[in-house]
């Protein structure tokens, strides 16, 4: 102890005093601070940047998974018009064909009905025609024929008989 | 916690460093009472005794080597450095007028003669006058003078100055990123940072320490690394130096120290126990206590200055061992020793910078802690 206290100087104590304290001053001052406030901003930055790249990736993941539900439902979308539009389609073709079909029978029907008519119509006017002529035939030969009142008499008599069997 | 340990370890450390030097000591006195008429070898050892012993202490010009030249005389290599005195006014001269503690040197009608590394007031003669005890009984006036330690610690100053501060500057010129020898430099202001400050003193309070606990870990690095060149530079293993350091601890633990800091001393037990029951345990624990708050930075002090001290004894121990065998087998094995071990004080050059840093924290720690108390007493 008492060689510590012979060792002991005032002076070098001086010095170190004024020297550590006056150099921890400007260390502060000129080196620690910008040193550990250069630092901690780089490592908020990295911090930062990390945070942000995760940030990033997971934004993309659910911007990859919204594409892909988009996608699928789109595809489905399609899928359902396309087989909607199938089903329409063979509908509006079997439709047409109905109505196709429908027009058809009716134009024939109508035809039928005319050509029966037409027939008709000729079958009459032949028959008109034919009874005209059987009239004028049957006239001139009755003018032939029933020149004498027996003949008359007698045919008289055969068309009374008729109309009595009818 | 591995604190005790470390503290019962140091302590035994210190204790026999202690012990070594106390031994030494009386050795070298009884040695200086004899040392007429002894053979050629005992006048050498005393020699390299002399010398260690010399170089250990602060001295007022930076000799480099010194030897005896044909006709007897003292041939120094080195430069002088400037005494400043206070003695009735500043006196301020070159150590050169002392010739190496030879002469007596005459400033403005005054005498002044080194002894025993001080300097006195004398008469023309340069006597001075010892009682009983061996104490010098002439005036010593104060003392200011640039000794080689005031040079070194400057040296050191400087260096860190620019070489930290070209740090801080490169991260400006380089994106955020250290250039330079600051790659070296930033990660171990991290290590201090991150390891010895942080969870020591915690996330809250660490960034006010950070100054001090940086500057004080480069400071005694650089300084222990400087005493490690041929230059014979001891400034860590004086107790000077090593007082002022552990001084600031001190002042800092307890300028700072908080509210629970203060309870911790003062009441350690709390509210574990009615008041009547503390107070003959108080009787004792609080002086323990309060004796804590000086024995922590004194540990600091002796610790750094044993340590260093006594590396610089053994290192020039084992040198002084190659003259006084002078033989085939002895002198290069006390080389490779020598080698060895300067190898080893590098590291302990190290390890005495983080240690003084990182107790520093720890007592930095237990002066800003702010926590609710369990009911722990502390082992001193």
């Amino acid at each position: 102890m008492e060689k510590l206290l012979n060792e002991f100087s005032l002076g070098l104590f001086f010095w170190q005093l004024l020297l550590f304290v006056a150099l921890l001053l400007l260390l502060k001052k000129f080196a620690w601070k910008p040193i550990l406030d250069a630092v901690n901003e780089r490592e908020t930055s990295i911090k930062d940047s990390l945070s942000a790249a995760e940030k990033a990736r997971d934004e993309m993941q659910a911007v990859q998974a919204d594409n892909k539900r988009i996608l699928k439902e789109a595809r489905a979308e399609r899928d359902a018009l396309l087989s909607e539009a199938k089903t329409a389609s063979i509908q509006m073709i079997n439709q047409a064909k109905e109505d196709a079909k429908a027009e058809a029978d009716k134009i024939i029907a109508q035809a039928q009905e005319m050509i029966q008519n037409e027939k008709k119509a000729a079958v009459n006017d032949l028959k008109s025609q034919v009874a005209q002529l059987s009239i004028d035939i049957a006239e001139k030969v009755l003018q032939t024929e029933l020149k004498d009142k027996a003949t008359q008499q007698k045919l008289v008599k055969l068309l009374v008989d008729e109309i009595s069997v009818k | 916690m591995s604190r005790s340990t470390r503290f019962t370890l140091l302590n035994k450390k210190t204790l026999i460093l202690i012990v070594i030097l106390i031994s030494g000591l009386v050795f070298a006195k009884e040695k200086e009472e004899s040392s007429k008429n002894l053979p050629a070898k005992e006048i050498q050892k005393k020699e390299i005794k002399d010398y260690i012993m010399h170089h250990l202490q602060d001295s007022y010009d930076f000799s480099l080597f010194s030897y005896t030249d044909e006709d007897g005389a003292h041939v120094y290599f080195g430069f002088p450095l400037p005494i400043i005195l206070w003695d009735n006014g500043l006196k301020v001269f070159s150590s050169s007028r002392f010739h190496h503690g030879e002469t007596v040197a005459e400033v403005d009608g005054n005498f002044y003669a080194i002894s025993h590394n001080k300097i006195y007031k004398t008469d023309q003669a340069g006597t001075i006058i010892y009682d009983q005890e061996h104490h010098a009984t002439n005036i010593a006036p104060l003392d200011l003078s640039i000794t080689k330690g005031v040079l070194s610690i400057m040296f050191t100053a400087f260096l860190m100055f620019f070489l930290f501060k070209s740090l801080a500057d490169s991260y400006a010129k380089n994106g955020r990123i250290a250039s330079g020898a600051g790659r070296f430099f930033e990660p171990i202001v991290l290590y201090i940072r991150d390891d010895i400050a942080i969870p020591n003193i915690g996330e809250k309070h660490y960034k006010k320490y950070m100054s001090f606990l940086l500057t004080v870990f480069f400071f005694v690095w650089f300084l222990n690394i400087l005493g490690l060149t041929p230059l014979g530079i001891n400034v860590t293993g004086n107790i000077a130096v090593t007082f002022c350091l552990a001084l600031l601890t001190f002042l800092l633990t307890n300028l700072t120290g908080t509210k629970d800091y203060w309870l911790h001393i003062f009441d350690p037990l709390g509210t574990t126990m009615k008041w009547y029951a503390k107070i003959p345990l108080y009787i004792i624990l609080i002086p323990i206590e309060v004796l804590g708050i000086f024995i922590k930075p004194f540990s600091l002090l002796i610790r750094l200055y044993a340590n260093m001290q006594a590396g610089h004894i053994v290192l020039m121990s084992l040198i002084g061992l190659m003259f006084i065998f002078k033989s085939w087998l002895g002198s290069p094995l006390s080389f490779g020793l020598a080698f060895a071990i300067s190898l080893i004080e590098v590291l302990v050059a190290l390890l005495q910078a983080y240690i003084f840093t990182m107790l520093s924290a720890l007592y930095f720690g237990f002066a800003s802690e702010e926590h609710e108390h369990h009911n722990e007493i502390e082992a001193h």
